[in-house]
């Protein structure tokens, strides 16, 4: 069998119904074996929408993204999306072509060093050098994929090599990989230490992350969070984790979070970290974080823990078999009942003093939080939300209530902006009975805006909400707040007419510019068969609030 | 309830935080798959991660698939637990084996060539004899010495010979391997 057709083969066997791609020179053999191949193939329009299309569909699913790309400028333009499947451990498989074997190392036509070039950004990549490694390979890159702390994987393929004749067996089984053996299984003395700290603690919050929708375990925390009267603050890649609005839930945290859930942080005396990581955007400056508070620290990945915060009590081990171990070992312990009354008492002072809120028009002009709330109630609070990156990003977060995990995909770790349409594209694709809508900025939608053409040539009915304040908002909140107000490059100045394009990519296209009759035209836009751009204009100069300035500590927040 | 090795109350005030700088020189002996790129992907971990390294020696080992790497480092800079946990994440790593001081034999060679006029070179012949080294090449001006034993012997040979004019000197870094026990 040809090696092209051996690896449609792999991935069938890997349950494969859909990849995203552009073909080229070097992966052509790949192409020519997907002619007869069983899975779907959705053609992008540039690589690194293909890649985040990859993660939009593993997002929503939690099942392997996969993405093809050619050689040389095909996979480094996959290079931003794979990155991101790294910072955000989204599970996905890259498969790009590479130069003929005798071509390597020659600077030849289209040639990258790929595998090179990614290497930090990687869970891990495969270089082709035997065609029979193909199979093998591809089923290995799957399971690394998806095993332990997911992430990207990437398998680089010379165009030589696809085209020659392999034996080809289904492998069976785990793959045999010496090196790679995640702990899934936390220590059940460390989980006893872990309940019984908890039950002393008087000051106590759950803390959790994207961890918990990557475990799949969202009920199992559900269940800890509900043992006793804990609060629970969440990362924004964890959104969904625990159903909002809810008593106990103190919004997210962090940078944009509420005050009341890094106050909380701040005066804690345990906080319980489940599948987080820490992160600049989480902690603020790092010596002046939660200073009282002990860590019980979760996590699949050993390395996380005691990277940046000093663990405690540490345990490893995938949440979905840690937290029932928990709930069992606390609720044994009888911890009694009322002492986290007082603490309750402070954080619904916090609660009631800065609850977030924004000052709303008195007249048509549409605010961008109503704009998210709009949305919200438009949708019925349960579409799958995509978005970009930047201040209507952090509106979602703090506005659209997302009540169950795989709902809100965006891009946490690396910022991508242009993520939000390629992984609409890539989540309806995957759950396409599920209103799928991607939340853009107009700085963003445009560095992805040629994906508009995938989705009308896959007959992809996503619907893009244009957050349009015609800046990049967020650097120009930065700009006014901490650069005196010396605006530079940040207005854009000229955009395209929205409607005009959405119409010219054969999208519907729609405007509003009135808040009464907001909810309507987002209804309309639900309601239309296809594609739908609604270009919303809101207020220029919003600021995102709250927030705790970059490199400040919890009790620094601003507005 | 009464756990063996739990207390029954866990008192958040006695929950310690481990230290993570040792203050003390590792060395860290990895056994990683014999695959390209597998040193790339270890040097590219340390500099991406901010990590030093002080040496680095690879080579091979019994097996053929398997190679080792044997890297030593400053416990005072870089928290090691964190540097291991990290290396541990490559996947063509298999072992990583952070050496116990007292259970483990380390050895570095190094070849040195010494200023060796007529009027010095018997004393430099001296420190070879004393260091347990070897003058493996001579000219009318030089000695070339090799020096093998521990990194500290191999640190004060360079010490007593530098004042005479070291011209060149050339380090492995350590291999290391554990002490077997007596009775093994």
């Amino acid at each position: 069998m040809r090696a092209a057709d051996a690896l449609c083969e792999a991935l069938k066997a890997e349950g494969v119904q859909h990849v995203f791609g552009i073909p080229g020179g070097a992966n052509l053999p790949l192409y020519d074996a997907i002619y007869d191949a069983d899975f779907e193939h959705v053609l992008a329009r540039h690589e690194q929408g293909a890649g985040h299309a990859a993660e939009g569909y593993a997002k929503a699913t939690g099942k392997v993204g996969v993405a093809f790309a050619t050689s040389g400028p095909g996979a480094t333009n996959l290079v931003t999306a794979i990155a991101d499947a790294m910072m955000d451990s989204v599970p996905t498989v890259f498969i790009t072509g590479q130069v003929r074997t005798d071509l390597i190392g020659t600077d030849g036509f289209q040639e990258a060093d790929v595998t090179g070039i990614t290497l930090p950004v990687v869970k891990h990549s495969f270089l082709v050098t035997d065609p029979r490694q193909i199979p093998d390979y591809i089923h290995k890159a799957f399971h690394i994929a998806k095993s332990g702390r997911p992430g990207p994987v990437l398998v680089d393929i010379p165009q030589d090599l696809s085209r020659a004749d392999i034996e080809y067996e289904p492998a069976t089984g785990t793959p045999d990989l010496p090196g790679y053996k995640p702990s899934l299984e936390g220590n059940i003395k460390q989980i006893r230490i872990a309940a019984k700290a908890l039950a002393n603690a008087r000051r106590p919050v759950i803390y959790g992350g994207g961890g918990i929708v990557n475990a799949e375990a969202s009920e199992e925390f559900r269940e800890f969070c509900a043992l006793d009267e804990f609060p629970v603050t969440l990362t924004v890649m964890g959104l969904g984790a625990f159903p909002a609005p809810h008593e106990r839930w103190l919004g997210m945290l962090g940078m944009h979070g509420t005050r009341a859930a890094n106050y909380a942080m701040d005066e804690a005396d345990l906080i319980v970290c489940v599948g987080a990581r820490f992160d600049d955007r989480i902690t603020g400056k790092l010596s002046e974080f939660a200073p009282r508070a002990k860590f019980i620290h979760i996590d699949v990945d050993p390395a996380e823990i005691s990277k940046n915060v000093p663990a405690h009590i540490p345990i490893v081990g995938d949440a979905k078999d840690v937290l029932p171990k928990l709930t069992r070992e606390y609720r044994a312990l009888k911890a009694e009942t009322d002492r986290l009354a007082e603490w309750w008492e402070r954080i619904r002072g916090w609660q009631a003093a800065h609850p977030l809120r924004y000052e709303d028009s008195t007249d048509s002009e549409i605010k961008p939080q109503f704009m998210v709330e709009a949305m919200y109630e438009a949708t019925g609070g349960d579409a799958i939300i995509t978005s970009d990156v930047g201040q209507h990003q952090m509106w979602a977060a703090q506005y659209y209530h997302f009540s169950k995990p795989r709902r809100w995909l965006n891009s946490g770790g690396l910022g991508t902006m242009g993520f939000g349409l390629p992984a609409a594209i890539g989540a309806k694709v995957a759950c396409p009975d599920d209103t799928v809508v991607c939340l853009a900025g107009d700085g963003s939608l445009v560095m992805n805006v040629q994906e508009m053409a995938t989705a009308v040539q896959h007959d992809i009915p996503v619907k893009v909400f244009l957050m349009n304040n015609g800046h990049f908002g967020m650097v120009r909140q930065w700009q006014e707040l901490f650069w005196e107000e010396r605006y530079q490059s940040v207005a854009m100045g000229s955009s395209p007419d929205w409607v005009k394009l959405a119409e010219a990519f054969g999208w519907s296209g729609m405007r509003c510019e009135d808040k009464s009759e907001l909810r309507d035209v987002m209804r309309t836009a639900l309601e239309t068969d296809g594609p739908v751009l609604l270009d919303v204009r809101v207020t220029q100069n919003e600021n995102c609030y709250p927030m705790i300035p970059a490199g400040h500590a919890a009790r620094d927040m601003v507005g | 309830m009464g756990e063996p090795g739990t207390p029954d109350l866990v008192k958040l005030e006695d929950l310690e935080a481990s230290n993570v700088l040792t203050g003390r020189k590792h060395i860290l002996s990895l056994l990683v798959e014999n695959q390209p790129g597998v040193l790339a992907r270890i040097a590219g971990l340390f500099s991406r991660r901010g990590f030093n390294i002080d040496t680095l020696a690879v080579g091979p080992t019994e097996d053929p698939d398997i190679s080792r790497v044997t890297l030593t480092l400053d416990g005072a800079v870089h928290p090691i637990d964190q540097v291991t946990k990290q290396l541990h994440k490559l996947v063509n790593v298999i072992k990583i084996r952070d050496m116990e001081p007292d259970g483990t034999v380390a050895r570095e060679m190094a070849l040195f060539r010494v200023n060796a006029a007529v009027e010095n070179r018997g004393e430099i012949m001296q420190f070879a004899e004393i260091f347990d080294a070897k003058i493996v090449d001579v000219s009318r001006r030089t000695l070339t010495v090799e020096v093998t034993g521990s990194q500290d012997k191999i640190d004060s040979f360079e010490r007593m010979v530098r004042p005479h004019g070291l011209i060149e000197m050339a380090r492995t870094g350590e291999v290391a391997i554990t002490k077997a026990r007596p009775d093994a």
